[in-house]
């Protein structure tokens, strides 16, 4: 079954299903070379991109590291995952794949 | 592609959606599909219907469009008696209780906790009184704001009220307009102030001169949002009053067409203009949307703009202030723009007692009680309803602005009312105002969006996060300096990431060094116009104070702020039309 995906709200929220799962303005640890830091905290601005790739749910964010400052775009990193009983978002670091998601949009998947 | 969205207002939007709403409404929340809900919540807006946030689910926010901000006799009140009976939602405000008016810096009033059920009664009383939820949110002609006292102003070349009155029966409603690409945000100004703001709309009228006749210099293109602020640009056009509706015709049809509708976030006419430069606006306005030959661009009167210019001016309207006719207005100040319902019921009553019983909106979130004879005006200024409504409030009551911020809103970061509430008491009680300062602007917007005009002010405040002592916690970024006036200027942002408990610190500190440093009689905004950005930076820096902030959390993933239980789980959202919660499995 597909996994219907969209930037909602100027980009302020992934909503996956028809229902605003991840928003921003939450700091993520980002263990990817977003900065100079050994662990970026990356505040989150807004997204970028969103995709899927099997149940995995993954975004490209604008943001930047409270630490440092640094803004910039990250990679793919896993937002969350669509399970039997809806959607569990990410937790802990986040760490960004090398790939693209087999599904990448701006807008349904 | 057309993005989703524009798919979306291709199958249905304008007027034809008050017929779905309404059909909803009659079916109840969980009519509505699962897996249409995104689709139904954008084009609800068209109707004024923002869906409101994570955690609040089958409550909405309705914005009630005043067109240049004019209530007329009779209005007020009926807002009030919608707001008391249909905008209490499960949780009190702890500072502005059950029930409450919020004025927008459109001149418009938002009311929140509105349940779907109860749409088609709402629109129904309202329409009764002239009032209307038409096109105040979505891809349209968005309210037309202007001076709020047009008409009423000693200090006015044209009186844009009328204009403004056409404008909206024009744009409002029909097919032609119903569906642009983005948000489209009019002003028009008549008085030498300029305390329209047409620098900071999609499209301005400014009063200009031509062949001895008065009449508007046409600018399109300002902006706050996303980071990306734009002053409108000239076109260098002039029209007369008659011909104000024609000129705005053209430009939306121009908007309509060459609008991006392929990125929502490239989509406003203010990209357009950076892309074409206004030469080109000005020429494809002519060949293609025009049948008759532009003027060129009058003699405008911007060097006589004193509104939000930094220095002694009245622009934000508060006080008492005669009117041509002999009678007198009365601007009273709203702190944030939210009065409890009581109050705005108090309002009406007073209104229709002492003036005419219209009330006026501004665009910096307060009140103005027009057509007081001058025999009354003692008496009203005496009712009690004034004591927390003042015509002459301490200027750090006076300044303060706030968007609607995570208590409702989808796109906040950080929670912004009660907050600036708390700032602005602070401030009172605990700083020193600077000489001759009688009105110090500081504007908090919970996110990019801009809504409480940050860039605009001599404090900027945006919401942020940050890390403190390990723990995330709402943060705002601090600029200084921004405000309009001849030589309009954003702010510059100065102070990144200041956790939300050191920022009034940080302004009693700034404000102790203004005060030191300052040149005689030299305003904020002249004092942070002397410094570069790395002095600027250098100015003061952030401190704890025993102000206490109860919303350091992060208040986005509460589903309401200030409940006791305040966990996205405690929420008793959706709910039905009598407000009892709905199963999830319903």
């Amino acid at each position: 079954m597909a996994t219907r995906l969209r930037l909602l709200d100027d980009a302020a929220w992934v909503s996956v299903n028809d229902t605003r799962e991840v928003g921003t303005s939450e700091v993520w640890p980002v263990a990817e070379s977003f900065c100079p830091c050994e662990l970026a905290w990356l505040v989150v601005e807004a997204y970028v991109e969103i995709g899927v790739d099997g149940r995995r749910v993954e975004a490209r964010a604008r943001g930047h590291c409270v630490t440092c400052g640094e803004a910039g775009t990250t990679g793919w990193l896993t937002v969350g995952r669509v399970t039997d009983d809806g959607f569990e978002r990410a937790r802990g670091v986040r760490g960004s794949r090398r790939g693209s998601p087999a599904s990448g949009c701006r807008g349904e998947c | 592609m057309p993005t989703d969205v524009e798919r979306w207002k291709d199958e249905v939007y304008g007027e034809e959606i008050r017929e779905h709403l309404f059909e909803f409404a009659a079916a109840g929340w969980d009519a509505i599909p699962d897996d249409e809900h995104d689709e139904w919540f954008e084009r609800f807006k068209w109707w004024g219907l923002y869906h409101q946030r994570k955690g609040q689910e089958s409550y909405f926010m309705l914005r009630i469009g005043t067109p240049n901000g004019v209530l007329e006799p009779g209005q007020l009140e009926t807002v009030a008696e919608v707001a008391d009976e249909y905008a209490r939602g499960p949780v009190d405000n702890p500072e502005f209780g059950a029930a409450y008016c919020d004025w927008t810096t459109r001149q418009s009033i938002q009311l929140h906790w509105i349940k779907l059920e109860d749409v088609p009664d709402i629109f129904e009383k309202l329409a009764a009184n002239g009032l209307s939820t038409k096109q105040a949110c979505g891809d349209s002609w968005r309210n037309i704001v202007g001076c709020p006292v047009a008409g009423k102003d000693t200090h006015e070349h044209v009186d844009a009220w009328p204009v403004a009155e056409e404008l909206h029966e024009t744009f409002k409603g029909g097919d032609e307009y119903a569906n642009l690409p983005r948000k489209w945000k009019v002003s028009v100004t008549g008085c030498d102030q300029g305390c329209g703001q047409g620098d900071i709309n999609d499209l301005a009228f400014e009063p200009a001169e031509k062949h001895g006749e008065l009449g508007f210099n046409v600018r399109i293109g300002g902006g706050l949002a996303r980071k990306e602020p734009r002053f409108a640009r000239d076109v260098d056009v002039w029209v007369p009053e008659e011909k104000v509706t024609d000129v705005a015709a053209a430009a939306t049809e121009l908007f309509h067409d060459h609008g991006d509708r392929e990125d929502r976030y490239n989509a406003r006419i203010k990209f357009l203009v950076d892309e074409w430069g206004a030469d080109k606006v000005r020429r494809v306005l002519q060949e293609d949307y025009t049948d008759w030959e532009l003027e060129t661009a009058g003699d405008d009167l911007r060097d006589q703009y004193t509104y939000n210019a930094g220095g002694d001016e009245h622009g934000d309207h508060v006080g008492v202030h005669e009117q041509p006719d002999g009678n007198y207005y009365v601007g009273l100040n709203v702190l944030v723009g939210r009065m409890g319902v009581e109050d705005v019921q108090e309002l009406a009553a007073l209104a229709d007692e002492y003036g005419s019983g219209e009330v006026r909106l501004t665009q910096r979130q307060n009140v103005v009680v027009t057509d007081v004879p001058e025999e009354e005006l003692d008496d009203f200024l005496a009712e009690g309803l004034l004591d927390e409504y003042s015509p002459d409030p301490h200027p750090f009551m006076r300044g303060s602005i706030a968007c609607t911020g995570t208590e409702f809103c989808s796109l906040s970061i950080v929670e912004t009312k009660n907050r600036q509430v708390r700032y602005a008491r602070w401030l009172k009680d605990n700083v020193d105002v600077p000489e001759g300062v009688t009105d110090f602007h500081i504007h908090l917007s919970g996110c990019t969006a801009s809504c409480a005009q940050p860039q605009i002010a001599d404090v900027s405040l945006r919401g942020m996060k940050t890390r403190k002592d390990g723990e995330p916690v709402e943060a705002l970024d601090v600029g200084l300096g921004g405000g309009l006036g001849e030589h309009p200027q954003f702010a510059d942002w100065v102070e990144m990431r200041v956790p939300a408990d050191e920022v009034p610190g940080y302004i009693r500190n700034l404000l102790a060094v203004f005060e030191a440093e300052r040149d005689d009689g030299e305003t904020f905004r002249e004092f942070v116009a002397s410094h570069d950005e790395d002095a600027l930076q250098g100015l003061a820096d952030p401190e704890e104070t025993d102000y206490e902030d109860p919303y350091m959390h992060n208040t986005k993933t509460t589903w309401y702020p200030y409940a006791d239980e305040d966990d996205l789980g405690a929420s008793p959202a959706p709910t039905d039309g009598s407000g009892e919660p709905l199963s999830v499995d319903d």
